[in-house]
């Protein structure tokens, strides 16, 4: 990683990171919670039973990894964005849940299992 | 919920950004704040900017920060530090540990901030070891911070420069509070010492020190990217931003919230934490965990600030919210905390080491029945004296359980003493568990799941317990399939 000499440079690198974002955005992207919560209630096999699941459709699918959504009484959650569409969040995922979100939802866009309501505005700079 | 109730700046990043990828802070605004407060402002700008924006401490006591900030830039020295609060131990907090395991490095970016505004350049963030995961995700932060240039040596081609290292707590309450967790930092025993003088002036090795907790840090760089006046238009008259609260116990959406301050009670329960499960009744909630108090269905209204809260003899604290239901006996729930912070005492000041045995020990007694209108009397004046006598934060506030408790159910109390009654049917002691004669069947189903053998009757008769030999399990209530056995 290179180092970041000046201010111009954090704005530039902020602004092709958020193009090289952009340039994804026709994939279906797959965040998973891995808070220490998340984790404990079977996050990550969450994530590799969806993982296997794509790759078994042959479905080209973005997983990425964050923090704790805030959801502590639907864990594991998973927030699922499809291009051009509002991100959805399912809750109480377990491993054959999380399949078929996979092949339900992100293969056919059928929502099943349980939405997590999401009411709050998140502040971006 | 058709309107949007929570405003997430604390928690903007968590669950939406990889912990474990600079870049991906970078891409949503990372280190922006840094880099406007190095490039553009002095530190005095900063600081005007930070007192401007009406933040307080999330930690507990809701000091402002920037005037905090102004104390310790004020003293001359060669080197001054900026020490990172993440001794999160509030029983049912938990807001600190998401922060840093979803966005570390806003944490990291707001001590630099605050380096750079004190005039310092050391930092270390005091965590608990019992939170392995966020410390690993700051270890990553930091080395991948140091790799860009964002720490260290000459920051984004400046002057400026700032390290940091993470120290262990042990798991000890009183670290929390801010004199003891410094001279847990030296080496010493965590015990607070008696201020002025004040971190500010002489904290860490005796250096100006500044004492921030993780969620006032990572609101920080917001405040400098979107400006004081952003942040000064949400929230109440004294009060000014989001507050991050834990929602636990009795409650349908256990998690972590974020709400502007000024919201009311009601709108936090109900709305956004759902009420409590089961279409139980409300009954009171526990703010500010062992050294907060309990707000009752009376208090629903009561807009959420720090005045209001300490007006009720409650303090916001780390934002804990432990919700009891019409199930939950307010007395026990006193003296759960009161046993708690008896444990958590470190016993250099006798009003807090002797104090909170005797409080425990009289709710002890009046819990078992055993207490008088005398021992009210005395948990009061005991309570009192306590709070103003005690050395340091812990000891001032752990009386708070009990007088909270007393201002709106002091009726629990005396019930427990005159009456000998437990009101919510938790005080074991206070139980008696009986068969209703015309509503028993006689199917000897109880006699058989008492695990003491002191139900009788013969089949198709109606059955007796025998209350000397009962020991109050409960069993029996849980078998009957005739509501023939109460508790009362």
């Amino acid at each position: 990683m290179a180092k970041i000499n000046s201010v111009a440079d954090l704005k530039k690198l902020r602004e092709d990171l958020q193009a090289a974002e952009q340039a994804k955005a026709g994939k279906p992207v797959v965040n998973v919670s891995l808070a220490t919560c998340s984790i404990a209630s079977g996050g990550k096999d969450v994530m590799a039973a969806m993982k296997e699941e794509a790759a078994a459709l042959s479905l080209d699918v973005e997983f990425v990894q964050s923090g704790c959504m805030t959801f502590c009484y639907a864990e594991p959650t998973v927030e699922v964005t499809l291009p051009g569409k509002e991100p959805v969040v399912f809750g109480f995922l377990d491993a054959e849940k999380a399949k078929a979100v996979i092949a339900k939802y992100v293969k056919e866009g059928e929502v099943v299992g349980d939405v997590v309501e999401t009411g709050f505005e998140r502040v971006v700079l | 919920m058709a309107e949007k109730k929570q405003l997430r700046i604390a928690t903007r990043n968590s669950g939406f950004i990889d912990p474990e990828n600079i870049d991906s802070y970078i891409a949503v605004g990372g280190y922006l704040g840094l880099a406007k407060c190095i490039s553009e402002m002095t530190p005095e700008q900063v600081i005007e900017e930070m007192k401007n924006s009406g933040l307080r401490g999330r930690g507990g006591a809701g000091f402002p920060t920037g005037v905090k900030w102004g104390f310790a830039a004020k003293y001359q020295s060669d080197t001054k530090y900026v020490v990172c609060n993440a001794d999160e131990g509030d029983p049912g907090a938990f807001m600190d540990r998401a922060v840093l395991e979803g966005d570390p490095h806003s944490v990291l970016e707001a001590m630099a901030i605050g380096a750079y505004a004190i005039g310092g350049n050391k930092g270390t963030i005091y965590i608990r070891a019992e939170y392995p995961l966020a410390i690993e995700r700051l270890k990553i932060a930091i080395a991948q911070a140091e790799e860009k240039g964002l720490l260290g040596a000459n920051i984004l081609g400046s002057d400026f420069s700032f390290d940091l290292d993470i120290k262990y707590g042990a798991g000890a309450f009183v670290c929390g509070e801010e004199t003891a967790l410094i001279a847990s930092m030296e080496g010493s025993r965590g015990e607070p010492y008696t201020k002025p003088p004040f971190p500010a002036e002489a904290g860490y090795w005796d250096k100006p020190t500044i004492v921030n907790n993780v969620e006032t840090l990572s609101i920080i760089p917001a405040i400098l990217v979107k400006g004081a006046d952003w942040f000064n238009k949400i929230g109440s008259e004294t009060s000014k931003g989001t507050k991050v609260f834990a929602l636990a116990g009795k409650i349908k959406n256990v998690g972590l919230v974020e709400v502007p301050m000024g919201i009311t009670l009601q709108e936090v329960i109900m709305e956004v934490g759902g009420g409590c499960p089961g279409g139980k009744k409300f009954k009171a909630v526990q703010t500010g965990g062992p050294s907060g108090g309990a707000l009752t269905y009376k208090d629903l209204d009561a807009p959420i600030d720090y005045e209001n809260l300490i007006a009720r003899n409650s303090m916001m604290g780390s934002g804990g919210m432990i919700v009891m239901d019409e199930d939950d006996c307010m007395v026990a729930v006193a003296k759960f905390f009161l046993d708690f912070t008896m444990e958590e005492t470190c016993g250099k000041c006798t009003p807090c080491r002797i104090g909170s045995k005797r409080i425990y020990e009289t709710l002890d007694r009046i819990t078992m029945g055993q207490g008088t209108q005398e021992d009210i009397e005395k948990l009061k004046s005991l309570s009192v004296n306590i709070k103003d006598t005690a050395l340091c934060g812990l000891g001032q506030t752990m009386p708070n359980p009990v007088l909270s408790t007393m201002r709106v159910f002091e009726d629990e109390y005396t019930a427990h003493v005159v009456d000998k009654k437990c009101p919510a049917g938790v005080c074991s002691d206070l139980l008696e568990f009986t068969v209703v004669a015309d509503k028993c069947v006689g199917c000897t189903l109880c006699a058989k799941v008492c695990p003491v053998d002191c139900i009788s009757g013969a089949a198709k008769e109606v059955h007796v317990i025998d209350q000397a030999a009962c020991i109050k399990c409960g069993a029996c209530l849980d078998k009957c399939k005739f509501d023939a056995i109460i508790k009362q």
